[in-house]
C-alpha cells in the first residue's frame, strides 16, 4: 500500500494522449491496433497511467453486466462479493487474465464478474414495467456508486455489457502486455496515456473512466471540476476516484442516458460558446444557446480538454471551446479514428480516405450502422 | 542532379531520440552535407531542433510536434501534414509544408519563413516577434482557426483562404496583439471577430511591397498564379498600441 500512497503525491504538469478506433460496420478489430496507436504517443504520458476500453469483447456473455473490479486489499473481496450477491445473480466470476510484467512496481487484485440484477429488487424500487432497461441501469449505477464510495479499497473499473476497461499505473505497452490487450477483439477501442497533472496517479485514477456502458478518455484538466461534482451529487453521482475525468463520465450518463439528449447537444453543453459569440447569433439560435447555458450551466466543462466518449454503439471525440488540447480524426472505409495526434492514426492506417482536425467544441460522431 | 550530396534516413519505427541522433551524427560526419531525406516519418518529435546550418531536410510522412524548434538556417520540406508547435521559437530558415499544420504553429517565432499549402489550427503565430533584420513570416494557403496571431508582437502573417469557401480566419483574431501585421485575403471582415487590441485597414504601399515579396516565394513553391492572387483584396490587421497593458497593473 505504501507505493499507492506515494504515487498520490506526484504532480507533474503536461498533457496526455487519447486515441480511439471504431469500425462502424461492427466488425471486430484486434487489440493490437489500439496498442500500436497509443504507443506511438508514448511521449504524451509519463508512465503514471494507461488504459484501454473495448466494446464487443465478451460476445458469449453479452447480455449480462460485466464488472471489472480492482481490490487493493484482499480483505475487502468478501465484503464486496457479499454486497454483489445481495443485488445480483452471479453468472461467472474469474480473475481478469494478466501476464507478469516485471516493470510494474505494484499490481492490485483484479476480478471480473458477469452478473445480472435481481429482478425483484428492481421491481421493488420502481413499480413500472416500462423502460425496464433504464431502471435496471439506474439500479446498476447506484450499486457501482455504493461500492466505489462505501467499500474502501474496492473500485469498479467498468460496469457495462459486452465491454470492459483495463487500466493501471504504467506505460501503455506495459499495461497492454499486463492485460494481454492484443488477445481481445472489439469493434470500438479507446486508449489513454497519462501524464497526471492536478490529480493523483493510482490504478483507479487511470483512464478510461467508466460507468455502465460509458467510457471516457480525457486529455486535459477540468477547472470546473468542483461545480460539476456538486451538480452531479444532486442526481446521485458521487465522485470517488480522485480524478477530474470522473465527472465527464457521469455528466455523459446524466445528459445522454437520463435526459435523453443527443451528443450534438452534449457538445454544446460541455463546450458552450462564449456569451460574446452568443450575442452575435440570430434570434432563435441565441435563445437556444442562452437557455442551454442557463439550464446546464453547472455541466459546462471549463478548462482544456480533448475527450473520446464511447458506449456500445457510438464513439464521440470532442475538444474544449478554445481548443486547448489537440484532436485529429481520420476515416478509412468503415473505420473511424480519433486521436491526439495524426501520427497515432497513420501508424495504424497509413493511407486514410480523409483526415481532419475538428473545430473546437464540434463533436466527431461515429455511430454503429 | 549535380547535388549528389545527400543522405537518406528511414524513420520507420524509430523513436524520436534515435532519429534525431542519426540526423546529428550525419551532420557531424558529413559537414558538407546539403540534403537529408527522411522517409516514413510518423509523428517523431523535435526533428531539426536547434540545427544551425544551411542545408535541406525533406520529411516524407507526418512531421511530429515541435518540428524545427529553435532552428537556425535549414530549409525543411514536409511532404505530408505537420502536427503541433511547428517552428517553435525558430530563428531562421524556411519550413515548407505541403499539407496542413496543427495548433500553435510559429509559437514565439523570431525569424525565418513558414509556408503552408493548406490549413492551420488554433493560435497560429502566437507571440511571434521581430527585431531589426529578424522578421518572421508565415503564409497560410488555406484557412486559420481561432486566436490567429494571439499576443503577436512582430512579424507578418498572411492568410490566403485559397481552398476554402468559409471565411479564412476564425474567431478572436489577434487577441492581445501588440506588434506585427496580419494580411487576410478577403473583401470585408466582421470587426466582432477581432480581439479588442486590433484594428483593420487597407494595405499601404510598403505593405504591398512586403506582400508581393513573400507571395512571389509562396507562389513559386506551390506553383500558383501570383498575379491572380495579388488581384484579390487584402485587409490588414494591426494593433492599436504596442503596449496595450502598460497601464493595467501600474496604477
Amino acid at each position: 500500500m505504501k507505493k499507492f500512497l506515494d504515487d498520490r503525491k506526484i504532480h507533474i504538469p503536461s498533457g496526455c494522449g487519447v486515441t480511439g478506433i471504431m469500425d462502424t460496420s461492427g466488425k471486430s478489430i484486434s487489440g493490437s491496433d489500439i496498442v500500436t496507436s497509443i504507443i506511438n504517443m508514448t511521449e504524451r504520458g509519463n508512465g503514471l497511467g494507461s488504459g484501454y476500453a473495448g466494446y464487443g469483447i465478451y460476445p458469449e456473455m453479452k447480455d449480462s453486466y460485466c464488472f471489472h473490479i480492482m481490490y487493493q486489499k484482499d480483505t475487502v473481496i468478501e465484503v464486496t462479493e457479499n454486497y454483489l450477491n445481495k443485488k445480483f445473480n452471479l453468472i461467472l466470476k474469474e480473475p481478469i487474465p494478466t501476464k507478469n510484467v516485471k516493470t510494474l512496481s505494484y499490481v492490485p487484485i483484479l476480478y471480473r464478474y458477469f452478473i445480472s440484477p435481481k429482478a425483484e429488487l428492481i421491481k421493488l424500487n420502481y413499480e413500472t414495467e416500462s423502460q425496464t432497461e433504464f431502471f435496471e441501469q439506474d439500479f446498476v449505477s447506484s450499486c457501482v456508486m455504493f461500492i466505489n464510495k462505501e467499500i474502501e479499497y474496492a473500485f469498479v473499473f467498468s460496469s457495462g455489457k459486452n465491454m470492459g476497461i483495463f487500466k493501471g499505473v504504467g506505460n501503455p505497452d506495459e499495461i497492454a502486455e499486463f492485460f494481454k490487450i492484443y488477445e481481445y477483439k472489439a469493434y470500438i477501442w479507446t486508449a489513454h496515456n497519462r501524464f497526471p497533472t492536478n490529480s493523483v496517479a493510482w490504478w483507479g485514477g487511470a483512464h478510461p473512466f467508466g460507468l455502465l456502458n460509458w467510457s471516457v478518455v480525457h486529455n486535459g484538466e477540468i477547472s470546473s471540476y468542483g461545480i460539476n461534482r456538486r451538480y452531479l451529487e444532486n442526481f446521485g453521482y458521487y465522485c470517488s476516484l480522485f480524478t477530474d475525468t470522473e465527472v465527464m463520465a457521469y455528466l455523459v450518463d446524466l445528459i445522454i442516458r437520463k435526459h435523453n439528449l443527443s451528443f450534438d447537444i452534449l457538445a454544446k453543453i460541455f463546450s458552450a460558446p462564449f456569451w460574446s459569440q452568443i450575442d452575435r447569433m440570430e434570434e432563435n439560435e441565441k435563445n437556444f444557446y442562452t437557455y442551454l447555458r442557463i439550464i446546464y450551466g453547472p455541466a459546462l466543462v471549463n478548462g482544456p480538454f480533448a475527450i473520446i466518449v464511447t458506449n456500445n454503439n457510438t464513439m464521440v471525440g470532442l475538444s474544449d471551446r478554445t481548443k486547448l488540447r489537440p484532436l485529429v480524426a481520420g476515416k478509412k472505409g468503415s473505420i473511424l479514428y480519433i486521436a491526439s495526434e495524426e501520427a497515432a492514426i497513420r501508424c495504424v492506417s497509413k493511407e486514410l480516405d480523409t483526415v481532419w482536425t475538428p473545430k473546437a467544441g464540434e463533436p466527431v460522431i461515429g455511430k454503429l450502422s | 542532379m549535380e547535388n549528389k550530396n545527400f543522405v537518406t534516413i528511414d524513420a520507420n519505427g524509430l523513436h524520436y531520440k534515435v532519429l534525431n541522433e542519426q540526423i546529428r551524427n550525419t551532420l557531424d560526419q558529413k559537414p558538407n552535407i546539403k540534403h537529408i531525406i527522411i522517409n516514413n516519418v510518423c509523428g517523431q518529435r523535435y526533428i531539426a531542433n536547434g540545427i544551425k546550418k544551411i542545408l535541406k531536410i525533406t520529411i516524407n510522412g507526418t512531421a511530429g510536434n515541435d518540428l524545427s524548434a529553435f532552428m537556425d538556417g535549414p530549409e525543411i520540406v514536409v511532404n505530408g501534414n505537420a502536427q503541433d508547435a511547428i517552428g517553435n521559437t525558430m530563428n531562421s530558415g524556411t519550413i515548407i509544408i505541403k499539407g496542413s499544420a496543427g495548433d500553435i504553429l510559429g509559437y514565439g517565432m523570431r525569424g525565418g519563413k513558414i509556408f503552408i499549402k493548406n490549413d492551420v489550427g488554433y493560435r497560429v503565430g502566437i507571440h511571434m516577434k521581430a527585431y531589426k533584420e529578424m522578421f518572421p513570416v508565415i503564409v497560410i494557403g488555406g484557412e486559420a482557426k481561432d486566436f490567429l496571431g494571439e499576443y503577436m508582437a512582430g512579424g507578418l502573417l498572411i492568410v490566403l483562404g485559397l481552398n476554402k469557401k468559409t471565411f479564412p480566419v476564425g474567431d478572436f483574431v489577434g487577441t492581445g496583439m501588440h506588434g506585427g501585421k496580419i494580411f487576410i485575403r478577403t473583401e470585408t471582415i466582421d470587426p466582432r471577430i477581432l480581439g479588442k487590441e486590433v484594428k483593420s485597414g487597407k494595405l499601404s504601399q510598403e505593405d504591398f511591397v512586403l506582400l508581393n515579396k513573400y507571395m512571389q516565394d509562396y507562389c513559386k513553391i506551390f506553383n500558383l498564379d501570383l498575379d491572380k492572387i495579388l488581384k484579390s483584396n487584402f485587409i490588414k490587421l494591426f494593433p492599436y498600441s504596442h503596449r496595450p497593458y502598460g497601464r493595467l497593473y501600474a496604477y
